[in-house]
């Protein structure tokens, strides 16, 4: 059984994830640059002595595959690398995955990964 | 000192006489040093030239810079056409209004730089007018940020057309070119062109943003200005850098002689600059609380527009005070034009406007001494002579300008339109207007060849 876990992080916090996630001997994950807001509904900015709002503010989604008994070390890796304390740390969940291949052999599932 | 006006004078009468004591490099031993200085002004002056030309570049990014991706391709393509299109409108008609002989108002020899085109000083004809080109195309390309992410192209192509070969000309012609300005009893004075090119550029772009409108979102339902974001600050203090670097053709160029002066006025260009950055990042922070970029980028600009008029008359402490007040002008500028409703995405009217009136006004306040070609200002003992006449050169070429330029833009309003539809705005000018986007997406045309690879699935298999 495969798990997708996804997280959406600070941008600069990246690194430390990757380098968290090579750690756990994860071998691949995909990254996409994303858009949003949550509880604190973006942050205020200047320009020319004007205040605006940026309400999406920039973030990165991280998405991860891997064996089930993995899921948890991969979550808590993404929640302990990705985390600075303070307010827009972001996300991080698992959802189950009911089929994985690999385009290039044709692999499934845990061969897959 | 040799200055411009004097300058002038040698070339009205030069004018007539066109063929100039170039000495052929087979004569050389027997180059007199008048000779020598004669080839020496003329290389130095197309050097400036070029300068100055490259100032389109900085113009170029400033605007795009302090603008939205959306439309940058647009605001590139102005730029480039403005100085293509008003380099030959100012080569058939332009130079012929501003430096032929004629009347106190517009000249009328020289079409073509053809019978009877003017010379200027010790210039040869080809150097002086690619230096005076260049100039009128620092004046056309001042009004595009102004009017950017709204204006049909067309119509400011024809709008560039218009202010190169026939708006401009004719108020370089009222000073440079010998007319009524410089024959006042106090002459007025303005060295390298802050009213000429500067106000001239900047009330034209007043009039262009005020009929256009401000863009979409400008303005929320309460009526307070929102903030639009530039899309590229690297751009903008870019480009601000480059405009720097050609205000040392613009203003030492100037001179248009290989002379002494040269090295002074490059000074006061300097001490002003930085001044108009540092004071216009102290007022804005003041003001908001951060030092903002792209305002001290305009304070640059600013502090060089402001010395522009007096950078051969006044001292240094003369130039840091001009460049600090125009940095601390434009940016109350800025927020004031926001705040009626006139949306100048770039700060144009400010930096060019405002600054270039208030830089040709501090003639008459901070000129040190009086020569043949300006009088002492007003805290150096002068009086208000030279004051007044700065004066009434401000108040005439600005009338002159808001008024032929106004007209100019309600009439292209009137018949090909000057504003893009809402639905072309609001998606950007680049694909609209032009066919492409600036930053488009990298494509892969269909049909392409692709990598080769086994057409075996391994599904399949």
């Amino acid at each position: 059984m495969i798990k997708l876990v996804t997280a959406v992080i600070k941008p600069h916090m990246l690194d430390s994830v990757k380098e968290g996630l090579k750690g756990i001997g994860i071998q691949g994950l995909t990254v996409t640059e994303v858009k949003g807001y949550g509880r604190q509904g973006g942050h205020t900015e200047t320009y020319r002595g004007a205040e605006y709002t940026v309400d999406l503010v920039p973030k990165l989604r991280i998405e991860v595959l891997c064996a089930i008994d993995d899921a948890e070390k991969v979550t808590d890796t993404i929640r302990a690398s990705a985390h600075t304390g303070k307010i827009g740390d972001g996300k991080v969940w698992i959802v189950d995955v009911d089929r994985l291949m690999r385009v290039r052999t044709g692999e499934m599932d845990v061969d897959a990964v | 000192m040799i200055s411009r006006k004097r300058l002038l004078l040698f070339g009205a009468l030069g004018a007539a006489v066109v063929a100039l004591p170039i000495v052929p490099a087979s004569a050389q031993a027997e180059a007199t040093a008048a000779d020598v200085q004669t080839n020496l002004d003329n290389v130095f002056v197309l050097l400036c030239a070029v300068l100055v030309i490259f100032m389109q570049a900085g113009f170029a990014l400033v605007e795009a810079g302090l603008t939205r991706a959306k439309s940058v391709a647009n605001i590139m393509m102005k730029n480039l056409m403005d100085f293509c299109g008003g380099a030959i409108a100012f080569f058939a008609f332009g130079y012929a209004i501003a430096f032929g002989s004629g009347n106190d108002f517009f000249g009328t020899e020289g079409w073509f730089l053809g019978d009877g085109a003017a010379t200027i000083g010790t210039l040869t004809l080809p150097v002086s007018f690619i230096f005076q080109v260049a100039f009128a195309a620092t004046a056309a390309t001042i009004v595009s940020g102004a009017m950017a992410e709204r204006t049909k192209f067309k119509s400011y192509f024809v709008y560039s057309l218009v202010i190169s070969g026939l708006i401009y000309p004719v108020v370089v012609h009222w000073q440079w070119g010998g007319g009524w300005l410089s024959q006042m009893s106090t002459p007025f004075h303005d060295f390298a062109g802050s009213t000429i090119v500067h106000m001239t550029g900047g009330v034209a772009a007043l009039m262009g943003a005020m009929i256009i409108g401000p863009r979409i979102g400008k303005y929320g339902p309460d009526g307070k200005p929102r903030a639009i974001p530039a899309h590229n600050i690297p751009f903008a203090v870019l480009g601000t850098f480059i405009l720097l670097v050609g205000w040392y053709g613009f203003n030492p160029g100037s001179e248009l002689a290989a002379d002494s002066a040269i090295g002074g006025i490059a000074l006061t260009t300097t001490l002003s600059a930085a001044a108009g950055a540092v004071f216009a990042m102290l007022a804005i922070w003041f003001k908001s609380g951060k030092p903002d970029v792209a305002m001290a980028a305009n304070g640059m600009l600013a502090g060089l527009v402001g010395i522009t008029a007096g950078t051969a008359a006044v001292s240094n402490i003369g130039a840091l005070v001009i460049g600090s007040l125009s940095g601390v002008i434009v940016v109350a500028a800025v927020l004031f034009f926001d705040r009626i409703k006139i949306d100048d995405p770039v700060g144009a009217i400010s930096v060019h406007g405002v600054c270039g009136a208030f830089g040709t006004l501090c003639v008459g306040l901070f000129a040190t001494e009086t020569t043949d070609f300006w009088k002492a200002g007003l805290f150096y003992g002068g009086g208000a002579d030279q004051l007044i006449a700065q004066a009434i050169g401000v108040v005439s070429v600005g009338a002159f300008v808001a008024v032929t330029a106004g007209l100019l833009f309600l009439g292209i309003k009137a018949t090909i339109g000057l504003r893009v539809s809402e639905e072309e705005e609001l998606q950007g000018l680049d694909v609209l207007e032009h066919g492409a986007a600036g930053y488009g997406a990298d494509v892969t045309p269909q049909g392409a060849p692709t990598p080769v690879v086994s057409t075996r699935s391994p599904i399949n298999a």
